[in-house]
């Protein structure tokens, strides 16, 4: 280690004041969240002061404490969140299994491959990618209603994997690109079949992309609301249209609270996530074979 | 009016009914089939679903599907055949595109045989047929506080020239810098106020019999001019208020006078919820009248069932006795506090004084032309920068047209 | 790679997409070339709870005849396309040929519905993209400083932004910048202005909604760019230091030119994200100030009570063009790129 490699103490200084900075405007907006959602709304969208929402007047006066759980109490006990919970589990595993599976191979086929074909399907992707959801949500209606396939989990699945393969297709693209042509190649100079090569040298290095794709289609199929809100029974619902629903309509009162209770709860099982795969991100990419 | 006498004649029977609730489980439907109700997501609704999913039997399947998203789902899911859904719960504007589509059938054969319980009032006819079954009113207006207005020294407002004048008054006593407020937040809400006040003109929308626009008047400047003058007294934000809002802010006892809907009454009086210094004082009345005008400015809302087309005749007839079970005078019974209730049976509770009052005032109902939802569409992005203040009403009520001219001439109401 | 073995490989990824999404765009480019049937319309009467009222309604068994003749409605061109709700040629030219000066000009197109959305749309598009992949590569270099126990925190904490559900994260940040909420309020007392609302005058709004625009995108490249940092090869950043290069010359000549694939990729997902902002003109309820070109297509499809699809069918091909126009620099570098590959 040179000399060089050790950073000056006003450089580190700026280093951590930005992060200090950056952490607290990510996570402030968050916190506060988890914070609001102990209190009524009267008080954590106070539109006297947001002083109320940190003294809690009025969850004081509704419910006799500071805290209240009762936007907890509402969404998973009274409307069934844990119902819109566990769809939500089997739209967000089945989408990130498929269009991982599905991608991995596109995209090792477009990266490897050299005609420009390849290219072409790659900037038809994109187009694909452009098209606003909606609109390709109100042509799905009267197909699906005819083929008697509407409001199910497999077909919000399918359409969820098919939306979010453009970028799965470009991610994992890029990242298979950054895996050297030789690996492989050589490996079938050994005599391995292309599949063969791609099981045996490629899948143990491309973890990383992979992980780092799969954050972003889990996230997708997460948080989407134009497919799942128009293709869903309500039997079926995932987490962001209930979530929806708890927020009202133009005649009806929702229940904020319910819907801030819920997204907090929601955002539970990201943070056991991304506290678990940050490692596979962190070391996996260093791990030796991927280089430049 | 008609609707006076339903909720007389609920009064006086309203004992009768309570007794007859216990037989609730047995829902006694003739015949075999299944019921799939579609409807909207809020808790009147949710009720009378329930209700109609307890009728449910070896014979009779039933299943219902709340959610926010019905009125793009309806149509696709009654165009199939058979039909996604036998019913479609809807509201004035939500069954023009089914009755466009031809997507729902007549009902005078079936209320003659199973709408024993039903009144006169609640059916929907268009051109002579039975076309829905209403069974709740709605619609916006007047929210008071007694007693801002009680320390400013006015009355109650019946017009909107006395709710400026009151604005006035509460402002120049330094009770309120901002004593109204509006769903002016350009979109579905800022169109719905635009409706209401130019229903209470008694202009019309359209040319008779035709899809040409005729707002382009004097009733029409005179309803921007009144909507630009209540800017003046609201809170800057005023372009970000929606009809939820409005609740909070009227919470928060920032607002003196404002027009809701009847349907967020109950809330802003809520015991257990509202501000208790606000609820106390929170006073309703039919909305203002407009422009030297008679009636409240407000449109009528209902909401009903429609059973589709598309589906067998024993699904419709077990849908319709379903249907007729969820919004029975014994449902209403059990919730009277859920809604303003068409049924028979109804005493209408303090919260729904002011779309009775709207209703006895002889307010307008909401149009149910073809083309009304075009209107709707083109007011709520043309009238924002008028709200805004950014150009004058001749210029907005030109972009309205415009707006709606081209709309129209793709849904082929226009050449 | 030969022919057989790449069709194989990407076989399923094409078929989902040509199934959910080429077949659904070509149908929709279909739908922008028609409008619908002259409505025949007959004058009944209507009674509702409230009373009868003499009104018209579509006939629709005349309506069933024509529609069965063409299904597809009137074929129609590009009036669609050229109307006044969307490139408006006719107003435009109208502007043109009678005005008072540049200001009149650009004040009446602003007026177009369509103009007014695609200000705002490029506006967002051009200023988070760049600002937001800054902030993505900034906290990414940063992080890359942190101690290994500090990093996985951090890490999560930098990408809470971009899983909150966007509907409810614009809801809360709305509600945070509102006059009576945290920052609305603080912002007040440190300019004095107990006026001040950052959701009342059009400039400030487009503040907000950049700021937020940079806040939910940066940390989509933060993870591409941390990803990335980690496969910079050491030995060259070593042997850069040894010849003497400062610290800022080592980002500028060594991980810069290492990320620019993954730069390149970000770009082009960034930039379509953005000219399709949607999320936060509802969720900060923005409208009368901002709209975008998706909010136009939502408009016309699911915030209404009429669903004009020709119209939406129009303003989503515009918005694919749009894209294409965007992306035209980004997709020539790709092309080369992907021509050295090849030889």
């Amino acid at each position: 280690m040179s000399v060089a490699t050790r950073r000056p103490v006003a450089l580190n200084a700026l280093i951590l004041a930005f992060l200090v900075i950056w952490v607290i405007a990510a996570a402030f907006p968050f916190a506060w969240t988890v914070w609001g959602s102990f209190k009524v709304e009267a008080d954590f969208f106070s539109r006297q002061s947001w002083w109320s929402a940190i003294e809690g007047t009025r969850t004081q006066a509704q419910t006799g404490g500071a805290f209240t759980l009762a936007g907890y109490d509402g969404a998973w006990v009274k409307n069934e969140f844990w119902k819109a919970a566990i769809n939500t589990l089997i739209v967000t595993l089945s989408v990130t299994l498929i269009s991982l599976t599905i991608g991995t191979l596109g995209g090792y086929a477009l990266a490897r491959s050299g005609y420009r074909y390849a290219f072409w399907i790659l900037i038809a992707a994109l187009i694909f990618r452009a098209m606003p959801h909606i609109t390709l949500v109100s042509g799905y209606m009267l197909p699906f209603f005819q083929l008697n396939i509407w409001g199910v989990l497999p077909t919000t699945i399918i359409v969820l994997v098919a939306i979010n393969q453009p970028f799965t297709l470009w991610m994992l693209h890029s990242f298979f690109l950054s895996i050297p042509k030789d690996l492989d190649e050589s490996a079938m100079v050994d005599g391995c079949t292309r599949f063969q090569a791609f099981r045996m040298v490629i899948i143990p290095v491309m973890w990383p992309g992979v992980i780092t794709t799969g954050l972003f289609s889990f996230l997708l199929g997460y948080n989407d609301f134009a497919v799942t809100s128009m293709l869903l029974a309500q039997e079926n619902q995932t987490m962001v249209p209930k979530i929806a629903s708890f927020l009202g309509s133009i005649q009806n009162e929702g229940n904020v609270m319910f819907a801030v209770a819920a997204v907090v709860s929601a955002t539970v099982p990201l943070f056991i996530l991304v506290l678990f795969f940050q490692r596979q991100i962190v070391s996996g990419l260093t791990a030796g074979a991927v280089k430049g | 009016m008609k609707i006076t006498r339903t909720f007389a004649a609920g009064a006086v029977s309203l004992a009768a009914l309570l007794s007859a609730s216990a037989a609730f489980a047995d829902c006694g439907i003739q015949g075999a089939g299944s019921v799939r109700i579609l409807s909207n997501d809020f808790e009147a609704l949710r009720i009378i679903n329930d209700v109609a999913t307890s009728c449910a039997t070896a014979d009779v399947k039933v299943t219902a599907n709340a959610t926010a998203e019905h009125k793009n789902i309806q149509g696709p899911a009654l165009t199939v055949n058979p039909a996604e859904y036998t019913v479609a719960v809807v509201a004035n504007n939500s069954i023009v595109p089914l009755l466009n589509g031809d997507l729902i059938r007549p009902l005078d054969d079936l209320v003659a045989k199973y709408g024993a319980s039903l009144q006169p009032n609640q059916l929907i006819k268009i051109d002579g047929k039975v076309m829905a079954i209403a069974f709740m009113g709605n619609g916006q207006h007047l929210f008071y506080r007694k007693d801002i207005l009680e320390k400013a020294g006015v009355a109650v407002p019946t017009s909107y020239e006395e709710m400026l004048a009151a604005a006035q008054a509460i402002k120049d006593a330094g009770l309120m810098d901002y004593p109204l407020a509006a769903s002016d937040k350009p979109g579905w809400d800022l169109a719905a106020e635009f409706v209401n006040m130019y229903l209470g003109t008694g202009g019309e929308f359209f040319a008779p019999g035709s899809a040409e626009l005729a707002i382009d008047n004097d009733q029409g400047r005179k309803v921007l001019e009144t909507m630009r003058a209540m800017t003046g007294f609201m809170n800057p934000d005023y372009l970000t208020y929606d009809a939820n809002e409005l609740n909070k802010v009227w919470d928060a006892g920032n607002v003196a006078l404002m027009n809701q809907w009847g349907s967020l009454a109950g809330a802003a009086i809520d015991p257990a919820k509202a501000n208790p210094e606000v609820a106390a004082n929170t006073g309703f009345a039919a909305a203002p009248t407009i422009g030297g005008g008679t009636i409240p400015a407000a449109a009528l809302w209902w909401d009903g069932f429609t059973i589709a087309k598309n589906i067998s005749d024993a699904d419709a007839e077990v849908s319709f006795q379903a249907m007729v079970k969820g919004i029975s005078p014994e449902t209403v019974a059990a919730h009277p506090d859920a809604a303003t209730w068409l049924v028979a049976g109804y005493q209408p509770g303090p919260t729904a004084v002011g779309v009775i009052g709207n209703a006895t005032g002889g307010a307008r109902a909401y149009p149910m032309q073809p083309y009304m939802g075009l209107l709707h569409t083109a007011l709520s992005t043309e009238l924002a920068d008028f709200i805004a203040g950014k150009e004058d009403a001749d210029q907005a009520l030109a972009d309205v047209k415009a707006a709606y001219d081209a709309a129209a001439k793709e849904g082929g109401f226009l050449k | 790679m030969p022919h057989r073995t790449f069709f194989v490989f990407i076989f399923p990824s094409i078929l989902a997409m040509v199934l959910f999404i080429t077949l659904p765009i070509l149908s929709v480019v279909v739908q922008s070339l028609f409008v619908q049937h002259e409505a025949v319309l007959i004058t009944v009467e209507n009674c509702t709870p409230f009373g009868c009222e003499t009104q018209t309604r579509v006939d629709t068994a005349a309506m069933q005849k024509l529609q069965a003749d063409q299904p597809m409605g009137q074929f129609a061109g590009f009036a669609n396309y050229l109307n006044r709700n969307h490139l408006a040629v006719d107003e435009i030219g109208a502007i043109l040929a009678d005005n008072r000066g540049f200001g009149d000009v650009a004040a009446r197109i602003f007026n177009l519905p369509f103009y007014k959305a695609l200000s705002f749309t490029l506006v967002y598009c051009f200023l988070v993209t760049p600002l937001a992949m800054a902030l993505g590569f900034a906290i990414a270099l940063a992080v890359n400083t942190l101690p290994g126990l500090l990093k996985g925190p951090t890490i999560f904490v930098s990408i809470l932004p971009m899983i909150i559900t966007p509907l409810v994260g614009s809801l809360i940040l709305a509600w945070m910048f509102n006059p009576s909420g945290i920052l609305g309020a603080t912002l007040q007392s440190l300019t004095g202005d107990p006026t001040l609302s950052l959701r009342a005058s059009p400039v400030l709004t487009w503040i907000v909604l950049l700021v937020y625009g940079v806040w939910t995108n940066g940390p989509f490249s933060f993870v591409v760019f941390y990803a990335g940092l980690q496969t910079v090869p050491q030995d060259t950043v070593e042997s850069a230091k040894i010849d003497g290069a400062s610290r800022w010359e080592v980002t500028r000549h060594v991980i810069m030119p290492h990320l620019a694939p993954l730069a390149t990729f970000v770009a082009l997902v960034q930039l379509m994200d953005n000219f399709r902002v949607f999320e936060p003109i509802v969720g900060f309820s923005a409208e009368a100030n901002a709209t975008s070109l998706s909010w136009l297509v939502f408009n016309d499809l699911v915030g209404q009570d009429a669903q004009l699809f020709g119209s939406a069918a129009s303003t989503s091909v515009i918005t694919i063009v749009g894209v294409l126009i965007l992306l035209t620099p980004v997709l020539r570098r790709t092309w080369r790129e992907f021509n050295r590959k090849a030889v």
